[in-house]
């Protein structure tokens, strides 16, 4: 009895295991996949990533912005960067103080109107 | 199963009677007993036996076959166990010092045409000859009809000409992806990317493989997987670059020079901030490379690596500042400066007057072969020559372009007393530009030996002492005086104490037996700021000449020194230098405290 009962739980456990290993495979063949997705997709980033950077490039180069800061001189005004673009930090003014909001009005008795007397 | 008893009491009884031995009998029993355990147990280790022969076939078989596949198919990359990152397989980007990009890939497309697919191959040649004009129609018409099976037509395609080609509607007409090198900013720092081409072509791609400066000598490096497409970041300023052939471009125009290079470097770190060589190129379409006449007239030709010229005056700097360091003078000492200098049938002079004796200080500033010739002399062919090597004017520099070597210097043969003495004004010795900007760096940076270098590092390079801190001081001292009183007048940018000595060099003729009387090398040798030195910038003009008086005027003074005043007052801000201003007491606040 004993003994039928340990071959029944064997082949059970020998079915268990094949369904789980069954189970793993197909789960890494699909990380597998999905892995390979991202990859591919990462690729395609890259590749556009790499374009943007290379046209940010070719439209930042040093020829095109001297051209148009030239063509745009009316209305920009850009000049090379030059000694005398360096400044003395005490040739700044303190910016003027701001007037303070009035946060605790006083009631002035002579301008209030109705107003007569003296409350204290 | 009954089990027979061995010795049955009633078989025994019955064969006592039959007269039998029921000994006899019982070891009969026992024997057949005995063979038939043995034929069982023969039977299960046979049967063990064929299972286990049965195993071994299988993994054989199964070992086998795996081996088989293996070795028939195709590879295979890792996909599971790969490491590191399997995308960025590309040619790594080249960034300047601020991360901007210097050279980068872009993905375009190959055209080819397998010919026997071809329907119409007439049409199909003049249809692409309307695209790209190029193209030798006869030559498409010969290979479309031939016998050949695979034709390429273009290594790359812009996207509107790919549609084109589309258009035609040939099944012949194939393309195949292709990765392009691209330096966006064209022509600017042309000889130190150098350029790139196609190595092994194939229809899936194409290796793409460095073919001059820095791409050629970096090319491994940039290629390799490993480096998982990490940029190779130079030291080069592309703001500065850039202004720096600008300013270049226009000297060079304005004073009718046939060539022009700079150097900028840092005197700390031996770090090019901007290299410039004109006239320049287009790496993005690198003309060919000369099959007859002189190489120097190509504009592949980096005058500022490989250009060794004879850089003049530029070179008494080193005679001064050696002999202040051996201890035979100091800025103040009077040396005789009356010429000519005669040393056999060669006789020395100046170039202009001067009086008959001058301090070492004043032969700096007014430029005295003479004054220069005789102390080369108090120090001797043996020093001068140890001292220049020192500076590393003696042997090729070892700056990252796979064109350095062939900027190895001329030395004279014989380091003979009239070399030593023409070699201390810069005559019988021909170095690069670079040369001298590395040479300057040691000289006045406190007095250690800098090697050039294009790649970025933060680190003050620790080099072998040249001269004392002092001697180092003094000559920075002198070079200052050539700017504010001698012959680099023009030279002085406000605010920033340029300090510089001015080289004029009559060029070699081609052939041999002499010089030219109206082609000459302009240099500008510079520091700034002079005080607190920071970086040396070296301009060098070829036949340059100003004619805007009466005759025309061709010394560094006229040609080169403004050119590189220009460069400093454009650069300089730009490297971040404040220029230093007088401060004004009137609105100034003094914190004190107890």
């Amino acid at each position: 009895m004993m003994r039928a009962v340990m071959y029944l739980m064997a082949a059970l456990s020998v079915m268990g295991l094949a369904f789980w290993a069954y189970q793993e495979n197909y789960a890494t063949q699909q990380a597998i996949k999905d892995v390979r997705r991202l990859h591919a997709q990462i690729g395609d980033a890259h590749e556009r990533l790499g374009m943007l950077r290379a046209e940010w490039a070719y439209l930042n180069r040093p020829d095109r912005l001297i051209d148009l800061a030239e063509i745009n001189f009316d209305r920009l005004g850009l000049l090379p960067l030059g000694p005398e673009a360096f400044g003395n930090i005490e040739s700044i003014v303190y910016p003027l103080p701001d007037i303070l909001p009035i946060t605790d009005p006083i009631d002035i008795r002579s301008v209030t109107p109705g107003g007569g007397e003296d409350p204290l | 199963m009954i089990r027979t008893p061995l010795r049955p009491l009633a078989r025994i009884l019955k064969a006592r009677e039959r007269g039998e031995d029921p000994g006899a009998i019982a070891a009969e029993n026992l024997r057949l007993r005995h063979e038939a355990i043995a034929d069982k147990s023969r039977a299960r280790a046979e049967g063990r036996l064929l299972v286990l022969g049965a195993f071994f076939a299988v993994a054989f078989l199964t070992i086998g076959l795996r081996m088989g596949t293996i070795a028939n198919s195709a590879p295979e990359e890792p996909r599971t166990a790969a490491t590191g990152n399997p995308i960025i397989g590309q040619r790594a980007d080249i960034v300047d010092r601020n991360g901007r990009i210097l050279a980068t890939n872009l993905e375009t497309h190959s055209l080819y045409a397998q010919p026997q697919h071809m329907i119409d191959p007439l049409r199909a040649a003049s249809e692409l000859k309307a695209i790209f004009p190029e193209l030798d129609e006869e030559r498409l018409i010969k290979d479309f009809t031939g016998k050949r099976k695979f034709v390429w037509i273009r290594r790359q395609l812009s996207p509107e000409q790919m549609q084109q080609v589309h258009d035609i509607g040939s099944p012949a007409l194939l393309f195949g992806p292709r990765e392009m090198r691209l330096y966006p900013n064209g022509p600017i720092a042309s000889h130190v990317l150098g350029g790139a081409s196609y190595g092994r072509e194939d229809v899936a791609s194409a290796e793409v493989i460095g073919v001059a400066g820095i791409e050629r000598n970096f090319d491994s490096l940039l290629r390799d997987p490993a480096n998982e497409g990490k940029p190779l970041q130079l030291s080069l300023d592309l703001s500065v670059q850039a202004a720096t052939e600008e300013v270049l471009d226009g000297g060079m125009k304005l004073l009718n020079a046939k060539g022009a290079a700079s150097v900028l470097m840092d005197i700390h770190t031996g770090e090019i901030i901007a290299m410039a060589s004109l006239p320049d190129f287009d790496p993005n379409n690198r003309p060919q490379v000369l099959l007859t006449g002189d190489q120097s007239d190509s504009p592949l030709f980096n005058r500022a690596v490989q250009g060794v010229y004879e850089l003049g005056s530029t070179f008494k700097i080193f005679a001064v500042a050696q002999a202040m360091e051996l201890g035979l003078l100091n800025p103040d000492t009077m040396i005789d400066t009356k010429g000519p200098l005669t040393w056999g049938r060669f006789r020395i002079r100046d170039s202009h007057y001067l009086p008959p004796s001058m301090s070492a200080t004043d032969i700096i500033v007014e430029s005295s072969n003479v004054g220069t010739g005789r102390i080369a002399m108090q120090i001797g062919g043996e020093r001068q020559r140890a001292f220049l090597t020192s500076l590393g004017l003696a042997e090729a520099t070892p700056v990252e372009l796979s064109e350095a070597p062939s900027g190895a210097p001329l030395l004279p043969k014989n380091w003979s007393e009239i070399s030593t003495m023409t070699i201390s004004f810069g005559h019988g010795i021909s170095d690069s530009p670079l040369h001298l900007a590395a040479a300057y760096s040691s000289l006045l940076n406190g007095g250690t030996r800098v090697l050039p270098t294009l790649l970025k590092s933060d680190t003050v390079q620790q080099g072998a002492r040249v001269v004392r801190p002092e001697v180092s001081a003094r000559a920075r001292s002198m070079l200052r005086q050539v700017v504010t009183r001698g012959t680099a007048s023009m030279g002085d940018v406000e605010g920033y104490r340029v300090g510089g000595k001015t080289g004029t060099a009559d060029k070699p003729k081609e052939n041999g037996g002499g010089y030219y009387d109206d082609k000459v090398i302009a240099t500008f040798a510079s520091v700034f700021p002079a005080d607190d030195p920071k970086y040396v910038l070296i301009v060098t003009l070829d036949e340059p000449s100003e004619n805007s008086g009466d005759k025309p005027r061709r010394t560094a003074g006229w040609t080169a020194v403004p050119v590189a005043a220009e460069m400093i007052r454009r650069v300089a801000p730009l490297l971040g230098l404040r220029p230093q201003i007088e401060v004004s007491d009137v609105a100034s606040v003094t914190l004190t405290s107890n």
